[in-house]
C-alpha cells in the first residue's frame, strides 16, 4: 500500500432514487498510486457509487454523505467546480466502449477536446497530444488512427481511446467501471496491461469496479466487496481472497468456475438471488442466502467490524467464517463418462462444415464484393452422454456453427449428421422428428421467453406441437426437474430472476426428452453466484437423463466445468480439440495457450507470478483471413520461428492432426506448454 | 462518395422519367378536354374542336401512345406544351413555381429550425413545464385543419392590425400589392408583409411535427453513453448537449426535412388558396377542373423532381453529418 494522504475519500455515501435506496453508506479512501477494487454482483450499487462520486447521476437521485477529492468536498459543490475537476483531477473509463464515444466525431478530436477543455493549448498542440496519448495506450499507427471515426475502431481499440481520454490531463484518480466486461478475454488482458501503463504514467489512484473477482486479483491492492448497496467486506487483496471473514465473499469465491481447477468438482452456488433494493430484508441483507445464518442475523444489520489490521467485515459470525461452507444446493459430483469414447453412439457429427456470407454492395444493382468466411471447414463429433464445449472469442464462428446445425438443412459444404441422419437428405417429416430430439437453450433467458405466455404455456407448447398427451403432469415434472416450484407455472417470465428464467428455458428444452441439447452461452448473462447453480443443474440433468450437450461459450472456465471435450475455434477454424483436462493442462496450439493464459484467476498470489502471453492486435476480418495459418498474424510462436520455418505457416493452412489420444491441434509447430498451473498441485 | 452520388443521381433520373410518364398517362386517360367545348354557345362544330384539340396535343382521337410521344419529345426539349386555353405551360408554371418555392422554402426553414430547437429543449427539460406546453401545443396544432388554422391567423392578423398597430402590418391577401409605387425597398417591405402570415401558417404545422420528432431523437441520444463520457471528461452539460447530443440527434431528422420539402411543394395548396397566392398547388386543382392535361403532367413532373432532388440533398446532408454513412 502506498503511504500518503488519500486523494479520494468517500464517507458514508447514500444514494436514493425515490424510495429505492441504491447505495446505503459506502466509505472508502484511496491513496495516490493505489488500486482499489470494488466487487459486487449486478444491483449491488457499485456503479451507482462511482457515478455519484463523479456527479453523473440524473437529477432524480438524492445523494448524501461526503466525497472529498484532494480535500475538496464534491457533494453539493456547484456544477461549475465539478466541471473543472471532471476529466482533470478525476476521470472515468466506462463499461461499453462501443457506445462511449460520440459516433460523429473523429477519435483524435474527441481526445483533443478533453485536452482543450482543461489546458490552454492550441488546436494543433491538443491534436499532437492526442496522438501521443493514442501511442501511449498502444494504438498502432496513432497519427493516422486519430483521424478515424469510432466505428472504424474495434471494441478493444475504442476502450484504449477512452483510456487515452481519461488520462489526457494527468488525473489523480481514475474510476474504471467494468472496463473489460464487454471485451474478449485476450483483449481484456491487453486493456488491463494498458491500464497498468496508464497508472504508471500518471501515478493516479485507480478505483476498479468489476463483478469479476479474477480481474481485481492481480490488479488491486485493496478490495471492497459490496452487497445490497453496502460494503460487506473491505481489506487488502490477500485478506479478501485467503482470509475472508464474510460468508458472502466466501460464497462468491466458491461459485466462480476456475480455469485452473481440473476434475469434476461441483461449484458451490449461493442460494437464492440478491435482494431487490426496493425490498430489503430486515437485519443482514445476506441472511436469507447465508448458509451460516443464525436467528440473531435477522434482527439488525451488522456494521462493518474490524476483523484484522486494515480488514473489516460486516458479519456477526465473522470469527467462524473461513472455511468454505458447503451450499445446500451443491450438486453431487457426477460420475464422469470419460475414456472409452468409441463405445458410445455418435449423436452429432460435423464434417468439414463451411458457411460463407456474401458481402454485397449497391442499392439498386447489388453485386458481390467479397465473402465472409464465417466457418471455414470444421469437423467434430459428440457421442451419447458427452458434452463438447465450443469456445472462442467473438467473431470466431461458434454461433454460426450452432445455427447451421439447428437449421437442419444441407450446409454449403461439408456434412452434418444429427442422430444418425444426414441433414442433406432429410424430408420434412424427419426434420420434425429430429427437432424433437434436438433442443436449444439460448443466451438471454428473458428475450427467449414470450413475455405474454405463462410458464405453463411456455412448457406446454412443445408438448402440444408434438402431440404429447397429459401436458399438466409433465409441466409439473419439468418444473421440479429444474428446481422450480410447481406453483410457479401460473406466473409470467418477468416475475422471475435471471437464474430462474434460464431454468425455465432449460425446462422448455427438456420438455420433449431430447437426446441432444444445444446451449448457446447459457450462463453468460447471469451473475456468478447464480451462474454456478445453473451450471450444476445442467451437469446433474446430463447424468440423470443421459443427455449430450453442445455447449457454446466464450468463457473457458465455465467450459472446463461442464464439458468433457473442448474445441477451440479461431476465425472459423478449429485450432485445438480434445479432452478437457488434456487441453487445459497442456495446450499445444499457441492460440489456446494465449487464451488460457489471458484468463485472470481469482487468486492474487498466482496472478502476480503468472506469465501472461499477450496477443497483438485484434482478430483479422473474416472477410479477408490471412493466408496459410489464420493465426499467424498474431501468433507468438510464429515470431520466434526462423524465416524458412515461417514459410510453412504462410503457405499452407494446418489441418487438425491428432498429437495424442483424443487431442488434435491445427499447428505446424505445436508443442506442449503449461500456462495454467493446476490448482490442486500447488495448493494440496 | 462522388461515385455513390452519381449512381444515386442516375437512379433518380430514371425514377423521374417513370413517375412523370405515369402521371401523364393517368392525366391524359382520365381528363376530358373535349368536354370544355360542350358547354360553349354557340356550340363549335366538331371539326373545329378536333383541330383545336389536335393543335394542343389533347385530342382523344389520337392514340394515347402517340400523344405521349409528342409530349415526351417536347419535355425533352424543355417544352411542356400548351394549356387548354393555348397559353404556354412553361411561362405560367415558371411564375407560379417561383411563388410556391418562396413560400415553401421559407416556411420549411422556419418550421424545421424552430421545431428542432423546441423539440431539443423539450427533451432536455423532459416533463418540465416547457415540455408539457410544447407537447400540448403540438397536438393542438396537428389536430386543427390547415384551413381553420390559416383563417384564424387571418382573423388574428387583422385584429392586431386594427387594435395594436393601428396600421396594416400584416397583409392577408395576395403576394404583393398591385400598383404600389414606393421604390425597391418599399416593394421588398410590401412583399415581406404579405409573406409573414402564410409562412407562419405553413410553419406551425411543421414546428409541431418536427418538435415531436426531434424530441424523441434527442431523448434517445440523451441516455447514450457518449454523453456521459463527454460530461465525464469535463464538458459542461450545455456543451455536451449541443456539441455531442444535438449533432447526433439531428441525423435522422435530416431525412425527414428533405422529404417534407418535396411533399410541401404541392401540399401547400390550402395555404396558397386561402392567402390568395397563385402557386403550383392552386394551379394543380384548377387544371384538374379545366381538364388541363399538360399542366397537370407538368406539375407532377415538377413534384417528382422536387421529391428526388430533396432526397438527394438528404443523402448528402446525411453523409455530411454521419461519418458511418460515408464509408458505406
Amino acid at each position: 500500500m502506498t503511504a500518503g494522504e488519500p486523494v479520494l475519500e468517500v464517507r458514508d455515501l447514500h444514494v436514493t432514487f425515490g424510495d429505492v435506496r441504491a447505495v446505503r453508506g459506502v466509505s472508502y479512501a484511496v491513496r495516490p498510486g493505489e488500486v482499489l477494487g470494488i466487487v459486487g454482483e449486478s444491483g449491488s450499487g457499485k456503479s451507482v457509487t462511482s457515478a455519484a462520486v463523479m456527479g453523473l447521476l440524473p437529477p432524480s437521485a438524492t445523494v448524501t454523505g461526503s466525497v472529498r477529492l484532494r480535500g475538496q468536498e464534491l457533494i453539493g459543490a456547484p456544477e461549475k467546480r465539478l466541471t473543472a475537476l471532471r476529466g482533470k483531477t478525476i476521470s472515468m473509463v466506462f463499461q461499453d466502449p462501443l457506445s462511449a464515444l460520440t459516433p460523429v466525431y473523429r477519435v483524435g478530436d474527441q481526445i483533443a477536446e478533453a485536452v482543450r477543455i482543461h489546458q490552454k493549448v492550441t488546436k494543433e498542440q491538443a491534436m499532437v497530444r492526442a496522438v501521443e496519448l493514442l501511442d501511449l495506450v498502444g494504438i498502432p499507427n496513432p497519427g493516422q488512427r486519430a483521424l478515424g471515426f469510432p466505428h472504424e475502431f474495434s471494441g478493444g481499440m475504442r476502450q484504449r481511446a477512452v483510456i487515452a481520454m481519461a488520462i489526457a490531463n494527468d488525473p489523480d484518480v481514475i474510476i474504471c467501471d467494468e472496463p473489460t466486461t464487454a471485451l474478449d478475454v485476450t483483449i481484456q488482458a491487453q486493456v488491463l496491461e494498458v491500464l497498468k501503463t496508464a497508472q504508471r504514467e500518471t501515478g493516479a489512484a485507480i478505483v476498479m469496479i468489476t463483478h469479476d473477482l479474477g480481474v481485481v486479483a492481480g490488479f488491486a491492492d485493496r478490495v471492497l466487496v459490496m452487497y445490497a448497496g453496502r460494503p460487506v467486506e473491505v481489506g487488502a487483496v490477500d485478506d479478501i481472497y485467503y482470509r475472508m471473514r464474510m460468508p458472502y465473499t466466501v460464497g462468491l469465491l466458491g461459485s466462480i468456475p476456475r480455469v485452473d481447477r481440473g476434475g469434476r468438482q461441483p461449484l458451490v452456488p449461493i442460494e437464492g438471488a440478491p435482494p431487490s433494493p426496493a425490498a430489503l430484508p430486515p437485519g443482514c441483507p445476506f441472511e436469507p442466502r447465508c448458509p451460516m445464518a443464525v436467528e440473531e442475523c435477522s434482527v439488525a444489520e451488522p456494521a462493518l467490524l474490524e476483523v484484522g489490521p486494515g480488514h473489516e467485515a460486516a458479519c456477526i459470525r465473522w470469527a467462524d467464517v473461513g472455511v468454505r461452507p458447503p451450499g445446500r444446493h451443491a450438486a453431487q459430483a457426477a460420475a464422469a463418462v470419460r475414456g472409452g469414447r468409441g463405445a458410445q453412439e455418435v449423436v452429432l457429427r460435423v464434417d468439414g462444415l463451411v458457411k460463407q456470407y456474401p458481402l454485397m454492395k449497391g442499392s439498386l444493382f447489388k453485386r458481390r464484393v467479397g465473402t465472409v468466411h464465417a466457418v471455414a471447414g470444421i469437423s467434430f463429433d459428440i457421442r451419447q452422454g458427452e458434452t463438447l464445449g465450443l469456445v472462442g472469442e467473438s467473431g470466431c464462428g461458434k454461433t454460426t456453427t450452432l445455427m447451421e446445425i439447428l437449421e437442419l438443412v444441407k450446409p454449403q459444404d461439408g456434412r452434418i449428421v444429427v442422430l444418425g441422419q444426414d441433414t442433406a437428405r432429410l424430408a420434412a417429416g424427419d426434420r420434425m422428428a429430429i427437432r424433437r430430439d434436438m433442443q436449444v437453450v439460448f443466451q438471454d433467458p428473458l428475450a427467449s421467453l414470450d413475455p405474454r405466455m405463462t410458464v405453463h404455456d411456455i412448457l406446454a407448447e412443445p408438448l402440444r406441437t408434438h402431440r404429447r398427451g397429459d401436458t399438466g403432469s409433465r409441466v409439473r415434472e419439468l418444473l421440479r426437474l429444474v428446481g422450480l416450484d410447481e406453483s410457479h407455472a401460473a406466473r409470467y417470465p418477468q416475475d422471475f430472476s435471471g437464474g430462474q428464467r434460464q431454468r425455465i428455458g432449460i425446462a422448455r428444452a427438456l420438455a420433449l426428452e431430447p437426446k441432444l441439447v444445444v446451449l448457446d452461452e447459457p450462463v453468460s448473462a447471469l451473475d456468478v453466484s447464480i451462474q454456478a447453480g445453473v451450471i450444476n443443474l445442467l451437469d446433474a440433468l446430463k447424468s440423470r437423463l443421459g443427455l449430450s450437450y453442445l455447449f457454446v461459450a466464450h468463457d473457458l472456465a465455465v467450459v472446463r466445468y461442464i464439458a468433457d471435450r473442448v474445441a477451440v475455434m479461431y476465425l472459423g477454424r478449429i485450432a485445438e480439440i480434445g479432452q478437457v483436462d488434456t487441453v487445459y493442462d497442456g495446450p499445444m496450439h499457441p492460440y489456446t495457450q494465449a487464451l488460457l493464459s489471458a484468463i485472470p484467476l481469482p487468486d492474487p498470489e498466482r496472478e502476480r507470478t503468472r506469465r501472461r502471453i499477450l496477443l497483438d492486435g485484434d482478430l483479422p476480418s473474416p472477410a479477408d483471413p490471412p493466408s496459410g495459418c489464420r493465426f499467424r498474424t498474431r501468433c507468438p510462436k510464429f515470431r520466434t520461428l526462423a524465416a524458412n520455418e515461417r514459410s510453412r505457416c504462410v503457405e499452407s493452412e494446418p489441418e487438425v492432426r491428432a498429437l495424442a489420444q483424443d487431442h488434435g491441434v491445427a499447428c505446424h509447430y505445436a508443442e506442449k506448454l503449461e500456462v495454467v498451473q493446476n490448482h490442486e498441485e500447488s495448493h494440496p | 462518395m462522388a461515385g455513390f452520388l452519381a449512381r444515386r443521381l442516375l437512379n433518380y433520373l430514371v425514377l423521374v422519367a417513370v413517375a412523370s410518364s405515369l402521371a401523364y398517362m393517368l392525366a391524359a386517360g382520365a381528363l376530358d378536354p373535349r368536354s370544355n367545348y360542350a358547354d360553349r354557345t354557340p356550340k363549335p362544330p366538331p371539326a373545329v374542336v378536333d383541330a383545336q384539340l389536335t393543335a394542343l396535343n389533347l385530342n382523344d382521337k389520337t392514340p394515347l401512345i402517340q400523344r405521349y410521344a409528342t409530349w415526351a419529345a417536347g419535355v425533352l426539349h424543355g417544352d411542356f406544351g400548351r394549356t387548354v386555353t393555348g397559353t404556354s405551360v412553361n411561362e405560367d408554371l415558371a411564375r407560379r413555381a417561383g411563388v410556391t418555392f418562396r413560400l415553401v422554402l421559407l416556411g420549411l426553414i422556419c418550421g424545421s429550425l424552430v421545431g428542432v430547437l423546441v423539440g431539443a429543449y423539450a427533451a432536455v427539460k423532459q416533463y418540465g413545464l416547457f415540455d408539457r406546453l410544447s407537447t400540448g401545443m403540438s397536438f393542438l396544432v396537428l389536430a386543427i385543419p390547415v384551413v381553420v388554422l390559416a383563417t384564424m391567423l387571418i382573423l388574428v392578423g387583422t385584429w392586431l392590425n386594427e387594435n395594436v398597430f393601428g396600421a396594416k402590418v400584416f397583409l392577408v391577401s395576395g403576394e404583393y400589392s398591385d400598383g404600389l409605387d414606393t421604390g425597391f425597398w418599399g416593394g421588398v417591405l410590401d412583399r415581406l408583409q404579405h409573406l409573414i402570415l402564410p409562412t407562419v401558417s405553413l410553419s406551425l404545422g411543421l414546428i409541431a411535427t418536427f418538435s415531436r420528432y426531434q424530441r424523441n431523437m434527442m431523448l434517445d441520444v440523451l441516455g447514450a453513453d457518449f454523453i456521459r463520457t463527454a460530461v465525464a471528461k469535463g464538458l459542461s452539460r450545455r456543451r455536451a448537449l449541443t456539441r455531442h447530443a444535438l449533432r447526433t440527434a439531428l441525423i435522422p431528422v435530416v431525412t425527414y426535412f428533405a422529404f417534407t420539402f418535396g411533399t410541401l411543394l404541392t401540399g401547400a395548396t390550402f395555404t396558397e388558396k386561402i392567402f390568395g397566392w397563385h402557386g403550383l398547388g392552386e394551379q394543380l386543382i384548377n387544371s384538374i377542373f379545366t381538364n388541363d392535361v399538360n399542366t397537370v403532367a407538368a406539375i407532377a413532373f415538377l413534384a417528382a423532381i422536387a421529391v428526388l432532388a430533396a432526397s438527394l440533398a438528404a443523402d448528402m446532408l446525411h453523409a455530411a453529418l454521419d461519418p458511418r454513412v460515408r464509408t458505406a
